[in-house]
Order: C-alpha cells, then sequence, then structure tokens
C-alpha cells in the first residue's frame, strides 16, 4: 500500500476493501451505530417538526431547544418504564423478536458508500464499513431476516390483533421485496457490478451513445437514466418499511398496532420503532448509492475540483439522506392509506410485470448498443426479438383488457337488475329493512312532518 | 485479522483472507449488534419497576376481556402468497448474475435469449397465479 494522501477521483473499488486494520473497522462499526441511533433520534424529532408544520401546528417544543430532546426523553422514559409481559406469551419468541429486527436493520448500512478513499489517522481507507461483490444482496437478505422478527413477533404475542398484523406485515414487505429485486436489475445491467462502491463509480460520468453517428452524452445519474426503476423502487421503498402510504400493518382502525400490539410502549417497543427507521434510512441509502448518484456531488458543485475528494462528499450523501426522508415525510402528510387488496394487486399485478417488461426493454436496448460495436450483423436479430416482445405483451394486455371489460360489464349488468329488483321490493335481499313509507321529522323545534320517498 | 493481508505478497492465500476479510467486518458488526440489544434489554431489565397484576397481563382486545385462546385462525391466502414469494424472489436472485456478466465479451445474443426465455417462464408463472384468482384478494 503506497501512502497516498491525495483522494482518489474515481473512487474506491472493491479491492481497497478487506484491508483495514481492526481498529479502523471498529472505529467505522461505531460510526455507523451512532450516525444511526442519532439519526433515529433526531429523525424521529424532524418528523414530527416537519410534519406538524404542514398542518399547521408547532410540534414537539417543550423538551429542550425547539422540542430538539423530545425523543431523547421518550427513549429514556421506555427504558425505565414497566414492560408489561403478559402471561399467554410465548416468552422466548416474545423476547426474541425485536433482537431479531433490530440488528439486522443496522448491519445493511455496512454496504452504504459514506465517501471516497480518505485519509483517516494517516491510514488510507474507503469511507464505507465493507463493500462485498454481493453487496446489494446483504441488504435484500437482511430485510428478508427482518421479516422473521415481525413473523415472530405476531406469533409470539399469541394475540389475534398481533397474528393478523403479523400475517400481514409480512405479505406486504415480500410482495414489495420481489419488486424492489427486480428493480435493481436494470442498475446492475449498466453497472455490470452489484458491488456498491462501483456502481457508485459508475455514476460518476454518463458516456455516450452513439444514435446514427450522433454521441448523445447520457446523463449520470441512474435516476434519470433508468427513471422507470428508479420511480418503481421508490413506490417499494414505501411498501417495504411499511411507510404512509402503505402502511396498513399500522392501520389502527383494523387492528389496533399490528403485530407490536402486545408489546406496550417498552424497551421493546422502542426497538420496533427504531428498526423502522433505520430501514427507511437504509432503503434511502440505497436510493442515493443505486440511483442518485450516492456520495458524489450534484451538478452545480460538481464543477469544483475538490467536491469529489476528502471528507466533502460526507456532506453530500448527508444532505441527500435528509432530503430523501423529507420526501417520506411528504408523502406521510399527502397521502391517505391505501385499502390491503389494492396493496397486494397493485403489488403483484402492476409492479412485477411491469418491471420484468422493463427490464426486456433495458437487456435488449444494451444488447443493441454492444452487438453495433462488437458484431454488427446480430442487429436485426435483436430488432427481432425486441418486436417479438412488444407484440407480445400488447397481445396479451389486449387479451386482459378485453376480458376485463366483458367481466366489469356483465357485473355492472348484474348489479343493475338487483337494484331494480331491490327498488319493487325491498325486503327481496332477504335482509331486514326499516319501513320505508314512514314520515320523519326536519328542523329543530319545527317538529316538520316529511313525507316518506323525500329527503 | 484484516490488517496483515495486504502486506504480504500477493498469493492466494491472501487473496482469500482478504475476501474473507469483508464479510468478517460483517460478521462482526453482527456480533456487536447482538451484544448491543441484549445489553439494553439486560439493563432496562435491571432499572425498571415490575409490579405485574393479572390484570395487566391479559391480552389486549380494546379493553374487554379476551376471548378464545389467542391464536386466531386465518386465512391459508397469506401461506400462498409465501410460497410464490419463495418462487419470484428465488427467479429475481437468478437474474442478478446475469446482469452483472450481460455485458461482458463473449455472452453475446445468446445470453439475451436464455434470459428472454427465463422471464417468459417467470411470466407464464405470473398470469397462471391471476388465472387461477390467487392474487384477487376477495
Amino acid at each position: 500500500m503506497i501512502p497516498n494522501l491525495v483522494a482518489d477521483p474515481a473512487g474506491p473499488t472493491l479491492a481497497d476493501f478487506g484491508k483495514d486494520p481492526l481498529w479502523i473497522s471498529i472505529i467505522k462499526a461505531l460510526f455507523i451505530f451512532v450516525f444511526l441511533m442519532l439519526g433515529v433520534l433526531f429523525g424521529v424529532w424532524f418528523e414530527r417538526k416537519l410534519i406538524s408544520r404542514m398542518q399547521h401546528r408547532y410540534g414537539p417544543n417543550r423538551a429542550g431547544k425547539f422540542g430538539l430532546l423530545q425523543s431523547v426523553a421518550d427513549g429514556l422514559k421506555m427504558g425505565l418504564k414497566e414492560d408489561i409481559l403478559p402471561r399467554v406469551v410465548d416468552k422466548v419468541v416474545y423476547i426474541l423478536a425485536p433482537v431479531i429486527i433490530a440488528v439486522p436493520a443496522f448491519l445493511s448500512y455496512s454496504i452504504i458508500p459514506f465517501g471516497p478513499m480518505v485519509s483517516m489517522f494517516g491510514v488510507r481507507t474507503p469511507l464505507q464499513l465493507t463493500d462485498l461483490p454481493v453487496a446489494v444482496l446483504l441488504v435484500l437478505a437482511m430485510s428478508s431476516i427482518g421479516v422473521y422478527g415481525i413473523v415472530l413477533a405476531g406469533w409470539g404475542s399469541r394475540s389475534p390483533y398481533a397474528v393478523l398484523g403479523g400475517l400481514r406485515s409480512t405479505a406486504q414487505v415480500i410482495s414489495y421485496e420481489i419488486a424492489m429485486g427486480l428493480s435493481f436489475v436494470a442498475v446492475f445491467l449498466f453497472a455490470g457490478t452489484l458491488s456498491t462502491s462501483e456502481i457508485v463509480a459508475k455514476q460518476a460520468s454518463g458516456g455516450t451513445w452513439s444514435l446514427g453517428g450522433l454521441d448523445i452524452p447520457l446523463p449520470s445519474w441512474y435516476a434519470i437514466l433508468l427513471i422507470p426503476s428508479f420511480l418503481i423502487y421508490v413506490i417499494t421503498m414505501l411498501g417495504e418499511t411499511n411507510r404512509v402510504p402503505f402502511d396498513l400493518p399500522e392501520g389502527e382502525g383494523e387492528l389496533v398496532a399490528g403485530y407490536h400490539t402486545e408489546y406496550s410502549s417498552s424497551l421493546k417497543f422502542a426497538m420496533f420503532q427504531l428498526a423502522e427507521y433505520v430501514n427507511v434510512f437504509t432503503v434511502s441509502g440505497l436510493a442515493i448509492t443505486l440511483f442518485l448518484g450516492g456520495w458524489r456531488a450534484p451538478w452545480p458543485i460538481s464543477l469544483w475540483d475538490g467536491a469529489n475528494t476528502g471528507w466533502w462528499p460526507m456532506l453530500w450523501f448527508f444532505v441527500k439522506l435528509v432530503l430523501v426522508f423529507a420526501f417520506f415525510i411528504w408523502v406521510r402528510a399527502s397521502l391517505p392509506r391505501i385499502r390491503y387488496d389494492q396493496l397486494m394487486a397493485f403489488g403483484w399485478k402492476v409492479l412485477i410485470p411491469l418491471n420484468l417488461a422493463w427490464i426486456l426493454l433495458v437487456a435488449t436496448v444494451r444488447a443493441l448498443q454492444n452487438a453495433r460495436s462488437e458484431q454488427p450483423g446480430s442487429v436485426p436479430v435483436v430488432l427481432v426479438i425486441a418486436a417479438i416482445v412488444v407484440i407480445g405483451a400488447l397481445a396479451i394486455y389486449f387479451r386482459f383488457d378485453t376480458v376485463n371489460q366483458r367481466r366489469r360489464e356483465a357485473k355492472a349488468a348484474e348489479v343493475a337488475a338487483d337494484m331494480e329488483l331491490l327498488d319493487a321490493e325491498p325486503t327481496a335481499g332477504g335482509f331486514p329493512v326499516p319501513a320505508l313509507d314512514l314520515p320523519h321529522y326536519h328542523g329543530v323545534n319545527g317538529r316538520k312532518e316529511v313525507p316518506s320517498g323525500t329527503n | 485479522m484484516g490488517g496483515h493481508g495486504s502486506r504480504e505478497p500477493e498469493t492466494g492465500w491472501s487473496t482469500v483472507n482478504e475476501y474473507f476479510a469483508s464479510y468478517a467486518v460483517v460478521a462482526a458488526l453482527l456480533a456487536a449488534g447482538v451484544a448491543v440489544f441484549a445489553g439494553a434489554l439486560l439493563a432496562s431489565r435491571l432499572l425498571r419497576p415490575d409490579r405485574p397484576t393479572p390484570e395487566k397481563l391479559t391480552t389486549y382486545e380494546c379493553g374487554v376481556d379476551p376471548v378464545g385462546e389467542g391464536w386466531a385462525q386465518s386465512q391459508i391466502r397469506y401461506y400462498v402468497y409465501t410460497y410464490l414469494y419463495v418462487v419470484f424472489a428465488v427467479d429475481a436472485v437468478f437474474l442478478f448474475p446475469w446482469a452483472t456478466v450481460f455485458a461482458a465479451p463473449g455472452f453475446g445474443m445468446t445470453t439475451l435469449v436464455e434470459m428472454f426465455v427465463f422471464l417468459a417462464f417467470i411470466g407464464l408463472g405470473i398470469l397462471y397465479a391471476w388465472r387461477k384468482r390467487v392474487l384477487t384478494w376477495t
């Protein structure tokens, strides 16, 4: 290793990892823990403050200046108050579940790149705890393990609400995880790697796309280049973290608090809360890394030569993280919760098929690009394949559309016939109905009698 | 454990060590995480009051006495979704290595056509589940 204090603008690659002395690794791991813990404490404060501003309220403003210490006070209270262990719960599973959900949430952050190579106490090291050839897969794996925490919390509580909430939440998270995994494929097609540091490096410069002798410069962020993937990812990251508008597991009108109903506000509940927010930070960090250029400075700042060197990129990463988190809060303030059947239908019938079709399209375009430069003879083959795919997809779509249309018309005709029958004979549906010809009264003191059939 | 790999000459073993050092950090973070949370639970157990009464320890059912044994029966639909998840998540993971080598030289048209066939099978799977009304929530 050559002690080189000038940071490499191209950023670290996979070969730069796994060489840190132990104490550097410990510093980085400690930093991730502290960063995420403080992030949750002030993230909760930030969310409450921002959402109350959006709703014309003040939000927390008692504990500390601007209510900054509100979450600290809440956390302390949760650690020190009595913890109720209901009599019927499965004790081992019940206590294990919050740990199973909280620990993997932290692990995902080990592969999120915060910055390029820096000199840390004289050791040249990347600002990222570790990187793997399968780094993005690690995040997906960790979120799958987190699902175990949800299932076990619901099952171990032995309460109907908790079981239902656990099942619902699990079905939702795993459904959206498939769409999430598929939305990464287009990124891997362009980056050619699963390693997060190299994906960030690939977004440094866009390259060009030669179309009929014309060189079109491609944008460098995958969010712009692969905008359908990015939009699908944004939707799935809301579903994956159980946030509004997909916060069905916490549909308090239906399920009390879902899988953590039996965890009264104790430290165990705090761990669920912590895991939820850390997961939000993880999917935000992944969005930044895979789609929004990672720690690299956005355009006006990147004109400055020093923008992507040294410790500055940590600032850009942090600003991007705050902005993505603010987007989560904005969505929460704007959108209502959607219905559960709509949620599942959207995930399986819209997101996944759309994703598959988009992957095929991206792969074809990529193959076309490669074919142009390598084997010009195969261009017609690719075009034929693309035509077959487009025609096939359209045929399937129209077939489904006609069937659905026919079904909808039949349903409407059925309902209309029913309504007609019930109009003529109100008791025909088999339900007891009030006598429809009874008079009723209007006004407070007028007692004005209104005949039946009018309002 | 991570430190000495880089100073040795590049032999096969040091490469393997470096490779696993990346994973060792993840394992170490896992151990640290378990220790932190288990420690927090233990500390809270030592510090908090504990005065249980029979009423406090009942299952929450919106203020009325709990009915039944606790575990409510649920629809089989969730189980079917779990199967679908296993099938499609594994399929999605198969796409990852393909996506990384796709543009490499030597993987020409054949790779593309193979993946089209593979994705067609996945698409058929979704259509089958759709047709069987597994995806419909009534």
